[in-house]
């Protein structure tokens, strides 16, 4: 098994066959992605209204699945750091760039639809809850990451110092989520209400398991698309440099 | 062990001879001036908020003065040599870090007392303030040296250093200005306090690797 694994890492090392791959993939995926996202949203928006929070309930089936991916593209992130930088896989550091605007993306909308939820549940548009804190502070992370990549000029070197930040970023993550749930359950008031949190009715857990899949799929096919335009631009990159 | 030795006495000669010292202090009190023109002069007021202050400034202080902290050594070559010297590269900058705690970070929380007194801070508050922020400190420089590292090679880094270093402030940061805002005066949180030192000692273990294999980057 892990020596198959290791064959087809090392067939796709080479970035021609793995652009050919890619190529075929492509569409494929996209289509997938497409058709589950399509599914999930139509039964999404056709739940019962729930008693407690009538239509702004809809809000969930968006936030949920982007603070999941959120959590994803960071993962993903620092797994694709550690292949690149342990196993020197040159993919490694492609997916990684890859997949950092899209996974910063992604907790973006889970913050703002999070707002635009809190906003009639809560009566504000932001609280310093233990949640919200954390995936602010992952944002901060991601954007850390993102600056690395352009602040670096020289394409090697960027990689394996934005490979480092994300392996230690990766570490600080439970850190920082351990800190501020400490933090908040001392700070925060009793008073702002927050919902009890029922087990969710059948209703709503499949439509949000089925966004949870669509959205997984949008973030590869995105991933295998920005990969694509990476591994394009590297190649016009030397070819520049080669006076072509 | 002589060598570590002489890299910190080094930094701190350079430290303050270049008058970072000076500087550094002199920031954190025109940090500490800043606030009242944004809050009010109330004094009441600025007594409930001087700890979390205390903290923000001291924590801006600590990273406008580590943005070049290894950045200098980049830029004359000097870290080749210190790559090539036997002691091996974590040493060395711990060495370093070690000569910029004591040339800077000791004497900013020297003038703590005296900011404080400029916002007003509750006298019973002092000793946990000045506890809290000496056993989270070290936390502070070693995780403050990362961002440091990784920006090392970036021209004007400042800003990308605080960027890459403030997500790993947040844990210090609550902690730190938890126990002085959480403890009734004139008492110890010793709980919070241990946290901080727990910090302190894993960023000890872990920082220097990965500020060693940052600057291995940057002059490979």
């Amino acid at each position: 098994m892990w020596k198959a694994l290791e064959n087809i890492s090392a067939f796709y090392a080479n970035p021609t066959r793995f652009m050919n791959l890619a190529a075929r993939l492509h569409a494929p995926l996209w289509g997938l992605a497409l058709c589950v996202l399509a599914y999930g949203l139509f039964r999404a928006l056709t739940v019962p209204e729930d008693y407690q929070q009538g239509e702004t309930v809809k809000i969930m089936f968006v936030h949920v699945p982007a603070a999941w991916m959120a959590l994803f593209g960071y993962s993903f992130i620092f797994a694709a750091s550690v292949t690149a930088l342990i196993f020197r896989h040159p993919l490694g550091h492609v997916a990684a760039r890859a997949a950092a605007p899209i996974g910063a993306t992604f907790t973006l909308i889970a913050l703002v639809t999070g707002s635009l939820w809190g906003q009639p549940m809560w009566g504000t548009w932001w609280v310093w809850d233990a949640r919200l804190t954390s995936m602010l502070v992952l944002l901060f992370i991601y954007l850390g990451y993102i600056a690395i990549w352009q602040a670096i000029d020289e394409p090697t070197r960027a990689a394996r110092t934005a490979a480092l930040l994300a392996v230690v970023g990766f570490i600080n993550v439970p850190i920082v989520k351990f800190s501020v749930d400490w933090w908040n359950t001392l700070h925060q008031p009793a008073s702002v209400s927050r919902l009890a949190r029922p087990a969710l009715h059948a209703d709503f857990l499949y439509p949000l398991l089925i966004m949870g899949v669509g959205f997984l799929l949008l973030f590869f096919a995105l991933t295998l698309t920005r990969m694509q335009m990476e591994i394009l631009r590297q190649k016009l990159r030397t070819r520049r440099m080669l006076g072509q | 062990m002589s060598v570590f030795w002489a890299l910190c006495r080094q930094h701190m000669v350079l430290a303050w001879r270049g008058g970072h010292t000076t500087l550094a202090v002199a920031f954190l009190f025109i940090g500490v001036t800043l606030m009242p023109f944004g809050l009010g002069p109330e004094l009441a007021l600025l007594q409930a908020l001087a700890p979390g202050l205390l903290w923000v400034v001291l924590v801006m202080t600590l990273l406008t003065s580590l943005d070049r902290v290894f950045q200098a050594d980049y830029e004359d070559g000097s870290l080749d040599q210190m790559m090539l010297m036997p002691l091996p590269l974590e040493f060395v900058v711990l060495a370093k870090l070690l000569g910029h705690y004591i040339a800077l970070v000791v004497p900013l929380l020297l003038a703590v007392p005296l900011a404080g007194l400029l916002l007003n801070l509750a006298p019973a508050h002092l000793p946990m303030l000045l506890l809290a922020m000496a056993a989270g400190s070290p936390a502070l420089v070693l995780l403050g040296g990362i961002g440091a590292s990784l920006a090392v090679s970036v021209r004007r880094g400042g800003l990308l250093t605080v960027l890459l270093s403030l997500p790993f402030y947040v844990p210090v940061m609550i902690f730190g200005a938890g126990a002085t805002q959480q403890a009734l005066a004139g008492e110890i949180d010793a709980t919070r306090l241990a946290i901080l030192c727990l910090f302190s000692l894993a960023s000890l273990l872990a920082a220097p690797v990965a500020m060693a294999a940052a600057l291995r980057n940057a002059v490979r």
